[in-house]
């Protein structure tokens, strides 16, 4: 699956985001520091902001096309996301976050069918919980299996380990190798951490004031900064 | 408490929940759209809505007469194409409660929309949620408390209203007679106990209907 990003512009409130590139080898992580237009970036994708001009297209499918007038809906975009603060519904269960994006005509071979997701991610005993007793590490989980169930074709994550202590990191990392693993989802992975990046991600686009600045393998990109 | 006295009674409280519910669609969406989106004629539409909170009821009363008459631009196109007539009938109290009622439900409203996390919704879109959806399982769920608040507001509010409805419904007793109404009327001829009753009755209905809207608003802060 490949993800073009060409010609884009978003202008943001101190900079615009200016984007061409390709991405195959996932997961990607988008390397950059506070500010530098990386939320921007997966809320584009997601198609919750519209950019003054863009062609974005996923595989074979076209996201946006500013020249054509394209612009698909979050919903028909077939992208899960999962927000900085993840954005747990709290009104509503665990089981019931989970199910929000679940369709019925799942087959059950699918590995994003919900028993899977679910066991995968080890959700089993929290299903009746509400969402505001979860610990960080908990909320987590729920948040990754609600995108998953949704069987995306791109998966964002936005920061997903900024909020965790080190030891917490640590327990949730080998979640992401399963997901990577089990689901074989392409992941777009925004961080500022190099650990997370050495641990995850095939390749890394670092964005400084919403451009990339540089590109390569997490091993070369961060041996050469050091 | 006489028969017409209680007729009254249960006049003003069905026909000010009625308004309550009729200006609840109209009243979501207009709170829904000034929270979440920025259109042309905003602050128009803003300050119209809140209109009848600040101008004396009698002069929106007025208005509505103006506009409802047989001679008026909406009246005069009931009466002669569909023979339906609102002035000085228990439709033109329902017409002036709507209107007076309706900015309170729409000040909370808007202020519960936009205590949603707009986040939630958009992520909410990506999980294959369309608007409709959206709106039904994320934004008026935990808006729900102040819309409730809010709802009881213009019901207490509707309950109490006097200046427009006095204007296009009239007082007519077994009609448009409502309780504020019928209790100026009983002052006027100096029937001090049933106007006193009825004074019972509205502080009675108003106190419920405040402490429950109080009692709401509390426990969403909590």
């Amino acid at each position: 699956m490949k993800l073009r990003v060409q010609q884009v512009k978003l202008p943001l409130a101190e900079f615009d985001l200016e984007l061409d590139f390709e991405v195959e080898a996932f997961p990607v992580a988008i390397f950059g520091p506070s500010g530098a237009g990386k939320t921007s970036l997966l809320d584009l994708l997601a198609g919750l902001r519209q950019p003054t001009q863009a062609h974005i297209q996923l595989g074979e499918t076209i996201l946006t096309d500013t020249q054509k007038a394209i612009h698909l809906p979050p919903q028909l975009r077939k992208i899960g996301y999962v927000p900085q603060d993840l954005a747990l519904f709290p009104h509503l269960s665990v089981r019931q976050n989970i199910l929000y994006g679940a369709k019925p005509d799942r087959t059950d071979d699918s590995a994003f069918r919900v028993g899977h997701v679910i066991e995968v991610l080890e959700i089993e005993p929290l299903l009746a919980r509400a969402v505001n007793h979860l610990s960080g590490g908990e909320k987590q989980r729920v948040a990754l299996a609600r995108a998953l169930i949704t069987a995306p074709q791109l998966l964002l994550l936005d920061e997903p380990l900024a909020s965790l202590d080190a030891a917490l990191k640590s327990k949730i990392i080998p979640y992401f190798h399963r997901i990577r693993d089990e689901f074989r989802v392409p992941m777009l992975y925004v961080t500022h951490d190099q650990d997370e990046v050495l641990a995850l991600c095939q390749e890394v686009l670092l964005l400084e004031r919403g451009r990339v600045v540089k590109r390569g393998s997490p091993f070369e990109l961060f041996n050469q900064s050091r | 408490m006489s028969s017409e006295e209680w007729q009254i009674i249960w006049f003003t409280t069905w026909v000010s929940a009625l308004s309550t519910v009729i200006i609840l669609p109209f009243g979501l969406a207009l709170a829904w759209a000034l929270a979440r989106y920025d259109w042309p004629g905003k602050s128009i539409v803003e300050t119209l809505v809140s209109l009848p909170l600040v101008m004396p009821p009698v002069a929106t009363g007025l208005i509505l007469l103006k506009l409802f008459g047989r001679r008026g631009e909406i009246g005069g196109f009931l009466h002669d194409k569909l023979n339906f007539d609102v002035i000085f009938t228990w439709r033109a109290v329902l017409l002036a409660l709507s209107v007076m009622s309706l900015p309170l439900l729409v000040r909370s409203a808007r202020v519960a929309f936009e205590g949603v996390n707009p986040r939630l919704e958009q992520i909410a879109r990506t999980l294959g949620a369309g608007n409709w959806r959206v709106f039904f399982t994320i934004s008026a769920p935990l808006a729900a408390r102040g819309i409730m608040a809010g709802m009881v507001l213009a019901f207490a509010r509707a309950l109490g209203e006097f200046g427009a409805t006095i204007m296009i419904a009239g007082n007519i007793p077994g009609k448009t007679s409502t309780l504020s109404l019928a209790i100026f009327q009983n002052v006027q001829l100096g029937e001090d106990g049933a106007a006193f009753r009825l004074l019972g009755v509205s502080v009675a209905l108003a106190f419920l209907a405040v402490w429950w809207s109080e009692w709401l608003l509390r426990s969403k802060r909590k």
